[in-house]
């Protein structure tokens, strides 16, 4: 996930310091960087090669901004291009003549099942519609109960039916949805391999049945090259209205994401983030965007930086980083302070590389600056020895600490996660050769 | 008919229509990069290698593993006369080479019970994969045991019920929903032990490596079936959703020290997918044999890796 993307395209343009204009050679040069980067992260070459042809049309040519240098002026545009790529966020079509039907389909194990549930409780709770959810899975043993329990946990109907036939499934899911006055029927269908044209037609001849004014691709984000003939195999049988990209929550950079975008025309509506039921949530371009290319804006980064740590408090973290000790709690409270000088960690986490999973439990806790003071006051409640060695902080002593705080545990454990996140950043960083780092703090 | 044939039947009865052009556009596409520069110039020249950089990209094979292909392909001297079908032959010969060390079906072992535990992401095919192991190797007259340690998923433990029934193996269930999976496995093996069962098979929810509560879930299932057999799980398996990318030599690395992965099976690949990444395993990781591959939903959609068809299918050449 942490790829020094910026740092690369530094040493492919260092020969050009103080030209003019990005030449063709220079852009290329990057180019040839950023297609490995992005293999890597299982971008389809389809899409890979659309997106550098735009990059370069766009770069060549261009002034050289002052105080950047040529290789950041690139990732900038490379950025730019990507989200524009990416995407606006994909809105369900719901106001239509209920019950609006969305169908969702993919491939055997992309999540179908487990994402219907989650956009029944989205629908039912954050836009009060009254769901049915329907499985029309015939062929996997067990996924008719799957979908059963996960109704029963989202507290939805479902379709109860013996019938092993989709078809007649789909007829009885429509009459039940009705029935029941749902505004919306969910049908979760049968995982289907791209080849397999029986199957296809099968879903082609469900779609012609219950006419959905939604029809979503459901795709694994750590998919690889497949995906876009995958994407092209069910574009092909019935027409897409959009995608959820689920299990962006692991490591994996998620080119699919961009692959399926670029191959299906149809924008992604959501992404799955976890295994609970409200792990689901509305597509974010930027997010995604930095974490395909592995770096955030590093540019900003540096100024925004530079701006609020002080010199002295740089030199001392800069120190730590390099002797290989690792941050403790005392930095960990430091940095806390410098993020309340800067307006909130979730602005700071996006622009740096490499802090996707932070910014992410960050924004789960739904921070405000109330969540900052109560983690300083956890770092607070611990001992000096504490501090210095979190790894020593067993349930005990999180129970010790949470009672001080006038937290809960849970608050104590996000802090001994956070910490031990930062140091494998760190860690990280050492590794790949830290120059965006360094002057990220302050050195430039 | 071998299984990788039926692959391949399977891929040209049901190829037609719309999805089958599109799909024959793609590789028609890369063939004609490569016949064209090989007409222009006799050698691996740059225009050359880019084509078939290109046909092992598509494949999932990782930009590493491609280049270190081409330079052994540049290395090994190139066929002469040159055309595109005997460069794809050269390429697949090299493939192959590199696979059929870890081309190995799971040898069970003299222990008994011989304890396998199945590990994977999520949706890659576990339950599915543990069915199909569960009937051949009941077919076989082995006594197997199933241990639904997979508590968590919704559907799990009756999904895996259905295949015991299938497979007409023993299944032992978590007492109710949410239960340690560490206890089942622990049953399960207790159970085997007494009934002297020849093999376990323990089935466990998928993660992500990203959670680490969830990975050291994994470590304690290991911990608990030792301390009835010092010795087991005898064998770790690792199961690979075939249509996923570079995206799994990170699953390789980081479930493999956590579950004792000893070896993989690759599912989903009755799929366009031509899962290059284990290429890029051999390549770049150390090599986990790979014990089976995974074509379908059915008990015998399971069979033994066959080196050769699988690099005749990553350069794409036919048959």
């Amino acid at each position: 996930m942490f790829d020094f993307l910026a740092d690369k395209l530094q040493t492919a343009f260092q020969s050009l310091t103080g030209k003019g204009l990005l030449t063709e050679a220079d852009v290329d040069a990057a180019l040839r960087e950023l297609r490995l980067s992005l293999l890597e992260a299982d971008v389809a070459l389809p899409a890979i090669k659309h997106l550098l042809a735009g990059v370069r049309a766009k770069a060549v040519g261009q002034n050289v901004l002052k105080g950047v240098n040529p290789g950041q002026q690139v990732v900038k545009i490379v950025y730019d291009e990507l989200a524009a790529l990416l995407g606006d966020t994909g809105e369900l079509t719901l106001n239509a003549a209920p019950p609006v039907v969305i169908l969702l389909c993919g491939l055997q194990g992309s999540g179908k099942t487990t994402t219907a549930g989650k956009l029944a409780k989205w629908l039912a709770e954050k836009q009060r519609k009254k769901v049915f959810l329907a499985s029309l899975d015939v062929y996997r043993p067990a996924a008719i109960e799957q979908l059963a329990t996960v109704a029963g946990q989202v507290g939805v109907p479902v379709l109860e039916s013996d019938s092993t036939d989709p078809i007649a499934r789909t007829k009885q899911a429509l009459k039940a949805a009705e029935k029941a006055l749902s505004d919306i029927l969910i049908l979760d269908t049968a995982g289907r391999g791209d080849v397999d044209e029986t199957l296809l037609a099968e879903l082609a001849a469900i779609h012609k049945l219950s006419k959905p004014a939604n029809t979503l691709l459901v795709a694994d984000a750590q998919m690889g090259q497949a995906a876009t003939t995958v994407a092209n195999a069910f574009k092909q049988t019935v027409p897409l209205t959009g995608l959820i990209l689920t299990r962006l929550d692991g490591d994996a950079r998620g080119g699919a994401v961009l692959s399926m975008r670029h191959e299906t025309g149809v924008p992604v509506a959501f992404v799955g983030l976890g295994e609970g039921l409200d792990k689901l949530e509305p597509f974010r371009a930027d997010g995604i965007a930095g974490r395909i290319l592995g770096q955030g804006d590093v540019v900003s980064l540096v100024e925004k930086v530079q701006s609020a740590v002080s010199e002295d408090e740089a030199a001392s973290l800069q120190a730590k980083l390099m002797s290989g000790q690792g941050f403790d709690m005392n930095d960990i409270k430091k940095q806390i302070g410098m993020m309340r000088k800067m307006g909130g960690m979730g602005m700071l986490m996006d622009l740096m590389p490499g802090m996707g999973a932070l910014k992410k439990q960050v924004d789960q806790s739904k921070l405000d600056p109330k969540v900052l003071a109560r983690q300083v006051a956890v770092i607070d409640s611990m001992t000096a020895a504490e501090r210095k060695n979190p790894t020593i902080l067993n349930a005990k002593r999180r129970q010790r600490i949470a009672l001080g705080a006038g937290v809960q545990v849970s608050d104590v454990n996000k802090i001994v996660k956070m910490h031990e996140q930062l140091n494998q950043v760190t860690k990280l960083l050492k590794k790949g050769g830290i120059k965006g780092l360094m002057g990220m703090l302050g050195q430039r | 008919m071998s299984l990788w044939s039926r692959v391949k039947s399977t891929v040209s009865e049901t190829f037609s229509g719309k999805v089958a052009k599109s799909l024959g556009k793609t590789a028609g596409k890369v063939s004609e990069g490569i016949k064209a520069a090989v007409g222009i110039k006799a050698k691996l020249d740059a225009e050359t290698r880019e084509a078939l950089e290109e046909v092992l990209l598509q494949a999932d094979v990782g930009i590493t593993a491609a280049s270190k292909l081409l330079d052994n392909l540049q290395a090994a001297g190139l066929p002469e006369p040159l055309t595109a079908d005997r460069l794809k032959a050269a390429l697949a010969g090299l493939i192959e080479a590199r696979l059929t060390p870890i081309a190995q079906p799971l040898e069970v072992g003299k222990a008994k019970p011989f304890v396998v535990l199945m590990a994977g992401v999520n949706g890659s095919g576990k339950t599915t994969t543990i069915g199909k192991l569960a009937a051949m190797w009941a077919a076989e007259g082995k006594r197997v045991i199933v241990a639904a340690a997979d508590t968590f998923r919704a559907g799990a433990v009756a999904q895996l019920q259905v295949w015991a029934e299938r497979a007409k193996v023993e299944i032992v269930q978590p007492a109710q929903e949410g239960s340690d999976p560490a206890g089942v496995a622990f049953q399960a093996v207790e159970k085997a032990v007494a009934d002297e069962a020849d093999i376990v098979l323990i089935d466990t929810a998928g993660r992500l490596a990203s959670r680490k509560d969830l990975m050291d879930e994994l470590a304690k299932i290991r911990r608990v079936v030792q301390k009835l057999i010092p010795d087991a799980p005898h064998a770790g398996l690792l199961v690979l959703d075939g249509t996923q990318g570079q995206a799994t030599l990170a699953q390789v690395r980081e479930f493999a020290p956590v579950a004792g992965i000893t070896g993989l099976v690759v599912t989903k690949l009755d799929s366009s997918a031509k899962a290059g990444f284990l290429l890029a395993l051999a390549v770049q990781e150390d090599g986990k044999p790979v014990h089976y591959v995974g074509v379908g939903e059915a008990a015998d959609d399971l069979g033994a890796f066959d080196p050769a068809a699988f690099a005749r299918g990553v350069v794409g050449l036919e048959g």
